[in-house]
């Protein structure tokens, strides 16, 4: 049986679509997620104790239906519950799969190191065979073929609650996730500072999108690290990524590389980024960004 | 807290001639960032609690100076798990450090680890010794607190934050973003050169995962389409925004 683990993260279609590549799959889903159309098969798993996430529940439910193969999405619970699995069972984990192949009893597997800046071919064998798929490695598909779906009711003991969330906090109403955002105004050290993000900001606002940050605005306390994008910090993929003094390092490029466009305002046209962007202009975007927003605002918005 | 050596990566990665390795002959090293946080969180715990740090790393001989770098920020203790400077998988990794630590002559109540390593970036290590030793552990977070004997662990969700409490000694692989790291003192520096490291050889073994060779992946270079050069640019750039459907008017 090929598992695939699916939780309240869109993401996880990801994961499923990646799944299929390896033949006829199961979703295990835990949380609410329409997977319908992704897989032939799907089971819902019910506890009265799973009211809430708790990574050692999840992996002995993994565990139980002593799958061959096991794909979870490359977010920190796919992540955490395989690692769990792997510690459990004695067997290896490949993180942040973006390609397998079968060979034989093994797979051949092309995974993520370095973030992404390198890639490792690596050959996996031993049985079941945990893998997680890089965050944005693929594209949802649904096959259209409907999923027949039935409940799951794990054997689970104290011991596997010895860790669950015991509380959550909100995120602040109106604000728009950068994770999921359309669109994605980022900014970097050409920025200059704290203040200087205000304009960027407002060019989010005009935009419906949020704003995003280089590793060196987070560490200079511009901005919170929830906003950094890269290797350290988010994976986006919006519609288009607005890159404002931003170098473009390898490290950045590996968070933001799931963008459809990117639109690079830099004030050096060697910057790397440009050769990564589709549109490029090249000036101070302290005089770029405020004459798009008035451009913007001239059309009503 | 454990953390590992490794290469400070500049704009372009290049490999070795037989694709297994980097080729690290220009190259200085480093820890990953969430290391770094992890070594502060650790600092901050102590300074707050009382209590002694100490850190570890399986690595090769030159693996000494990211522990000196450590102590140099103040952290009391170090030992390197000193290998012939071959590449570890996961497994074994996780095993020589749980047996150093098992070995290790004062309990300890937290034991701190980074999310994952930015080399290998397996995200496993700090789960595979929490079972080894028996542990209860929560990796990915960004805030932690102790009060009564329990760590309370945060971690981002969906845009909020999810929150565990967790009884003590416990395992928690920390992410960037959790503080900001200090930088060490010059006196911190010089303390740090004279403090012994305890030495350590552990036994490696092999994985079910085995590297074939890396490969640095294609560049993306796209056409680029300049669209000026300065504030006039902006009505073409509202425009590309149009067509994008992002501006409705
Ligand atoms: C293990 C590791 C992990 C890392 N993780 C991340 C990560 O998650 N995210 C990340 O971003 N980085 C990460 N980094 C850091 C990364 O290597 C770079 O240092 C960082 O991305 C550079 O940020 P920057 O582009 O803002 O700054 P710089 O590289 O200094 O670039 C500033 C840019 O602004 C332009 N500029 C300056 N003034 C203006 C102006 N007035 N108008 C227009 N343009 C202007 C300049 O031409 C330049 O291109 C990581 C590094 C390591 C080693
Ligand atoms: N060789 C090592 N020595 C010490 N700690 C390590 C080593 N490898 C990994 N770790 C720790 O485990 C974390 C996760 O590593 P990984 O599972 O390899 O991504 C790292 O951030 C380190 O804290």
């Amino acid at each position: 049986m090929i598992l695939c683990l699916v939780d309240g993260d869109p993401v996880s279609l990801e994961a499923l679509t990646f799944a299929r590549g390896l033949g006829e799959v199961e979703a295990l889903v835990f949380e609410e997620t329409d997977v319908d159309g992704y897989t032939t098969r799907a089971r819902r798993v019910v506890h009265p104790r799973l009211g809430d996430y708790a990574p050692a529940a999840w992996a002995q439910t993994v565990i139980e239906l002593e799958p061959e193969v096991v794909v979870a999405p490359g977010t920190d619970r796919g992540q955490e519950v395989l690692a769990h699995v792997a510690a459990r069972l004695g067997v290896a984990l490949a993180a942040n799969v973006v390609a397998v192949a079968a060979d034989g009893d093994a797979l051949q597997i092309t995974r993520q190191r370095w973030g992404g800046s390198l890639l490792e071919e690596a050959r996996l064998t031993g049985t079941p065979k945990l893998l997680t798929v890089a965050i944005h490695a693929v594209e949802p598909q649904p096959t259209g073929v409907a999923t027949a779906t039935e409940e799951f009711a794990p054997s689970l003991a104290d011991e596997h609650f010895l860790v669950q969330v015991s509380g959550r906090e909100q995120p602040t109403a109106g604000t728009v996730r950068l994770d999921t955002a359309r669109v994605v105004v980022g900014g970097g050290r050409g920025v200059g500072s704290k203040e200087g993000f205000e304009l960027l900001e407002e060019l989010a606002n005009l935009l419906g999108g949020a704003v995003g940050g280089s590793r060196v605005v987070t560490n200079l306390g511009w901005r919170p690290h929830s906003d950094q994008v890269g290797q350290t910090g988010a994976r986006i993929a919006p519609d288009l990524y607005v890159a404002c003094g931003i170098s473009g390092a390898i490290q950045h490029i590996v968070g933001c590389k799931g963008a459809k466009r990117i639109l690079v305002i830099n004030k050096d046209e060697h910057a790397p980024i440009v050769a990564r962007a589709d549109w490029a202009v090249i000036g101070d975007l302290h005089e770029i960004v405020p004459a798009i927003v008035a451009e913007l605002r001239k059309n009503g918005r | 807290m454990c953390v590992k050596r490794v290469p400070e990566t500049g704009a372009r990665i290049t490999l070795t001639a037989d694709a297994q390795a980097i080729d690290t002959s220009l190259l200085g090293f480093t820890i990953s960032p969430h290391e770094e946080c992890a070594v502060e969180e650790a600092l901050r715990i102590v300074a707050e609690h009382g209590g002694s740090t100490t850190v570890l790393t399986l690595g090769p001989p030159g693996a000494a100076e990211q522990l000196q770098n450590a102590m140099a920020m103040g952290v009391q203790n170090a030992v390197l798990l000193e290998t012939d400077g071959s590449d570890w998988n996961a497994e074994a990794t996780a095993a020589a450090l749980a047996e150093a630590i098992r070995a290790q002559p004062e309990p300890f109540d937290v034991l701190l680890f980074g999310n994952e390593a930015a080399d290998t970036g397996d995200y496993q290590v700090g789960v595979r010794v929490a079972h080894e030793l028996g542990l209860p552990c929560v990796t990915g977070i960004k805030g932690i607190a102790i009060e009564d004997g329990k760590l309370t662990a945060r971690r981002e969700a969906g845009g909020g934050w999810e929150i565990f409490e967790l009884p003590l000694p416990a395992v928690v692989t920390v992410k960037e973003g959790i503080n900001l790291p200090r930088y060490a003192s010059l006196p911190g520096r010089l303390r740090a050169k004279k403090t012994p490291i305890a030495r350590i050889e552990p036994q490696p073994r092999a994985s079910a995962l085995e590297t074939i060779r890396l490969v640095v992946p294609p560049e993306q270079e796209t056409h680029v389409k300049i669209l000026g050069g300065g504030a006039d640019a902006a009505p073409r750039v509202v425009e590309v925004l149009r067509d994008l459907g992002l501006v409705t008017s």
